[in-house]
């Protein structure tokens, strides 16, 4: 039994009668360079480990919760978690829905998420290959004036978890990202670009994909103006769309609906997109980034369809949220790292890949904008209402052809008018870091706020 | 243990994170190898939150983190590692991987010695938030919770959250720091769900001091409630924000985050040094409206982003960034003043011990002017008064920023009139400051969060009612 697991084993053994205890442990390794005008800027490294406990304590009208996490594993430290966390359970109100995971018999995912040479490759290297990327950022192009920062890093993440309800799970996984910004300038106009490559090891990272995205989408903006007030087609570039499904993925969650806070609540079985909208969750692809074999109640994680061919199929549940709702958990349950707690969330979210690549979306399109990225996310799109407006970068499109650059406008919708007009679903999926792919995807009759 | 008793040490004056003498072994530890400086920075953090959702106690949580980071710095480079284990050891250890980054040819840094340590304590009359019952705090949640639900028929649901912290820090380094910090703080917030005809909408209101629990001596959580009911209410009715160019009146209070994005991260000196900013030699230069004066100042009593010392060691200031519209200075850490031959500014700042200091920003606000808040409305014949702004983001390249609105109305006829959706507001930081015409007197200020590469730390922003003469709204209304 590894270290983590004995030590989880432990607390768990602590419970009292009339008590549950689930504790999660977990201990990760990381390494950040960071490099500028071809030097080593700054070089980390660290070890981080820490523990969170939940304690349910019985009764007749339902469980009450508490919950303490710390930043440590010594023996004192734990000991005075768990005492914290039945503190606070004695706060908590009772309730019916409240109880642990318990293993409902799904079998995990064989999953191989670990690379051993994140931990074998000479830190050297790693610095090498940073310096390696600024260099090709800077050789591309004339007009790259700066790059702000050319960083490597890499992580490894063991997670045990166990419950008194016969939870036993252990995850271990790695990664590797590697990312430049870029500055392009003429005369007084500079505009910014950045691009990056993950995978699960450092053999994996593509240092000339990040370097010519940062290049390209930093150089293609260079005299980019703002334009007139319109009306017309979006296309999102695969990187805004992964960002796009993470935020309507808020109005997915189960806890969400539950608690009557998503514009898809009482609508499943409703055409809420259109037709080539197929939404699917599925941790299990070892594909995407953030895939896993167990959530973070230890269940196995499962492959869900969301929306099909446009029709509402459901939403993603934890234990307690599915208890909520009358149905069982979909095996979602996320947490932020010890210091949270679980609630039911994505982690693979990809659309049903469509027919066209990007060109040909784009040849389809008389008159629109591309956007290559949004700013304002958490501040201009509201879940729970479905309102949308963002700040965009990108490039006007005029007769199928990318054309002039823009910026300093916004676009609007709702998320509900958006999904009913989707014109085209990208067949260009990438596997990007966060918690959905991308792919290019065309919105019809969007307003575009400029001059 | 007793609800809520004993958490913390309840003397003013704690003893040391870290003994002087294990701090000097480090210190010399780390430079072994050679170097120019370093530093050792530890921090023991308490937290507690509790969260009401659903008319149920659904989170009551408490967190504890404790650990040191070490830095050394070798020219133009950093080297940084972190370590939960506080022993001697353990520190010896974290310092010996920091020090990777030197080659050796160590020994010719003069160490100083460490200056008489000044203990640090929260100021007189602060409620420590571990000497209150637990109890005491989920009560508040309660009171909150029923003035949102009684505030009108249509708030469908509603979230109180509650979290105070206290963070004690240490600072050493090889230049003679040694400093210290003990900052506590409380936050408290509502979040409605108004639902009617129209679907549902939002409405948020919250409170964040760097002060204890006697911050409820002040603010009554049930007008924070009543005001969070009452904007997701309004918007019910709300109609789509315009889009183009309009006038913007901005509230007192509503939406100092606009100067914290358009022109604060600018005057950031990393990003100054490294020519990634407009702001970059413009010092002495007319960069705003004559009617801008802003400072950057974590001395404010009990604003959400204050410090005794930052965390690096160095004392709070108040620092004027633009005096008259004329840029006066950048803000500064200790890397970036060194390159710079200068003192920092006090703006050296980390999220915990396991992240490298950078220059952020603490209270950043824009003097008040002298006009009437009232007559700025009357003279603007048509444009949007947003009563209060969320959050916003800005390229410091190019200066351009976003920042939402969270209650806006339509001006028509001097007059504020039907309420609007959310919506993003998007501009050009010089530009809109050159924009300021008018400058009203009913100054306030609002706390908020700001994330830069990663990090994550409390800043407070103000400002008074002033009108922007024109900014791209991002509606769908034509």
């Amino acid at each position: 039994m590894s270290d983590l697991a004995a030590l989880a084993e432990r607390v768990v053994d602590r419970a009292a009668p009339g008590e549950q205890i689930e504790a999660y442990v977990a201990r990760g390794d990381d390494v950040e360079v960071r490099v500028y005008d071809g030097e080593v800027e700054s070089l980390s490294s660290a070890t981080t480990s820490g523990i969170g406990v939940r304690v349910l304590i019985d009764g007749a009208d339902g469980a009450k919760v508490g919950f303490a996490w710390a930043g440590s594993l010594d023996d004192d430290i734990v000991a005075s978690t768990l005492a914290e966390a039945r503190d606070n359970a004695a706060f908590a109100t009772p309730d019916p829905d409240v109880v642990l995971a318990t293993p409902d018999g799904v079998p995990a995912a064989e999953l191989d998420l670990w690379d051993e040479s994140v931990a074998g490759v000479a830190t050297d290297d790693k610095v090498a290959m940073a310096l390696d990327l600024e260099r090709r950022v800077r050789a591309a192009d004339q007009r790259i004036r700066q790059v702000l920062s050319a960083d490597y890093g890499d992580e490894r993440v063991e997670v045990f978890l166990a419950s008194t309800t016969g939870i036993r799970s252990t995850t271990r996984r790695t990664a590797a990202f590697l990312s430049a910004m870029a500055i392009a300038g003429e005369g007084v106009d500079s505009h910014t670009g950045v691009g990056y490559s993950v995978a699960r090891g450092f053999a994996g990272l593509e240092p000339d994909r990040a370097a010519s995205d940062a290049v390209v989408r930093s150089c293609r903006m260079l005299g980019a103006k703002k334009v007139p007030s319109d009306r017309l087609t979006v296309v999102f570039d695969p990187r805004v769309v992964s960002t796009l499904l993470s935020v309507i993925s808020s109005a997915l969650s189960g806890e969400a609906v539950v608690k009557g806070r998503s514009f898809f609540a009482g609508r499943v079985g409703e055409k809420v997109a259109t037709g080539s909208f197929t939404l699917v969750e599925d941790p299990t692809d070892v594909r995407a980034f953030s895939a896993a074999a167990y959530d973070a109640e230890g269940l196995a994680c499962r492959r869900t369809v969301l929306i099909d061919s446009g029709m509402l199929q459901g939403f993603l549940y934890d234990t307690v949220s599915a208890r909520r709702a009358g149905t069982a958990s979909t095996g979602s349950a996320v947490r932020g790292g010890y210091a949270g707690t679980p609630g039911p969330g994505c982690r693979a979210l990809v659309l049903q890949p469509g027919h066209h690549d990007q060109r040909a979306i784009l040849a389809a399109v008389s008159e629109g904008v591309f956007v290559q990225s949004v700013t304002g996310v958490h501040s201009g799109v509201n879940p729970v209402s479905g309102d949308f407006s963002v700040g965009i970068e990108g490039l006007m499109i005029r007769d199928g052809e990318l054309a002039e650059p823009v910026r300093e406008v916004t676009v609007a919708s709702t998320l509900q008018r958006m999904l009913q007009s989707v014109l085209h679903v990208g067949a260009d999926i990438e596997w990007l870091p966060g918690i959905a792919a991308g792919q290019t995807l065309a919105i019809g009759d969007m307003q575009l706020s400029g001059s | 243990m007793a609800p809520g008793g004993g958490r913390y040490d309840t003397a003013v004056a704690a003893p040391p994170l870290i003994e002087a003498d294990v701090l000097e072994r480090v210190l010399s530890s780390s430079l072994a190898k050679g170097g120019d400086m370093a530093e050792v920075f530890v921090e023991d953090r308490q937290t507690s939150s509790a969260v009401l959702d659903d008319r149920r106690i659904e989170e009551l949580a408490s967190g504890r983190e404790r650990g040191a980071g070490i830095r050394v710095v070798v020219g133009e480079t950093t080297g940084f590692a972190h370590t939960a284990d506080l022993s001697e050891a353990g520190l010896l250890a974290a310092a010996d991987a920091a020090a990777a980054v030197a080659r050796g040819g160590g020994g010719g840094t003069r160490i100083a010695a460490l200056e008489g340590r000044r203990p640090a304590g929260p100021s007189a009359g602060v409620r420590l938030p571990g000497e209150i019952e637990k109890a005491t705090k989920l009560e508040l949640l309660h009171r909150a919770d029923e003035a949102a639900r009684s505030a009108g028929l249509a708030v469908t649901q509603v979230q109180v959250g509650y979290g105070d912290s206290r963070r004690r820090v240490l600072i050493a380094t090889t230049e003679g720091v040694h400093a210290e910090d003990d900052q506590v703080r409380t936050r408290f917030s509502v979040g409605c769900v108004a639902t009617g005809d129209t679907g549902m909408q939002t409405g948020h209101e919250s409170v964040a001091r760097t002060e204890g629990f006697e911050v409820f001596g002040r603010v009554d959580v049930e007008d924070l409630a009543k005001v969070a009911a009452r904007r997701a209410i309004s918007k019910l009715s709300a109609v789509p924000a315009p889009s183009g160019e309009l006038p913007v009146v901005l509230a007192g209070g509503s939406g100092g985050i606009l100067f914290h994005e358009a022109c604060g991260h600018g005057l950031e000196a990393d990003h100054i040094v490294k020519d990634a900013s407009v702001y970059v030699g413009q010092v002495g230069e007319q960069v705003a409206s004559p009617l801008v004066t802003l400072v950057d100042d974590g001395t404010v009593g009990g604003e959400w982003g204050n410090y005794a010392v930052d965390d690096e060691g160095r004392p709070a200031a108040r620092n004027v960034l633009i005096e008259n519209g004329v840029l006066t200075d950048y803000m500064w850490d200790w890397l970036r003043a060194r390159k710079e031959g200068r003192a920092s500014s006090g703006n050296g700042r980390r999220q915990s011990y396991q992240h490298l200091p950078m220059v952020r920003m603490t209270n950043t606000f824009l003097l008040a002017g002298s006009e009437d808040p009232d007559e700025l409305v009357a003279q603007t014949p048509r444009g949007v008064y947003v009563a209060k702004l969320g959050g916003g983001q800005v390229n410091t390249a190019t200066g351009d920023f976003v920042f939402g609105t969270s209650e806006a109305f339509l001006i028509e006829n001097g007059r504020i009139t039907a309420p609007l959706r959310d919506f993003n507001l998007i501009g050009n930081g010089p530009e809109v400051l050159r924009r300021i015409d008018a400058v009203a007197s009913d100054f306030a200020m609002m706390p908020g969060t700001c994330g830069k590469d990663g990090q994550s730390v409390p800043v407070g922003c103000g400002q008074a009612t002033l009108r922007i003469s024109g900014v791209t709204i991002g509606g769908t209304a034509a």
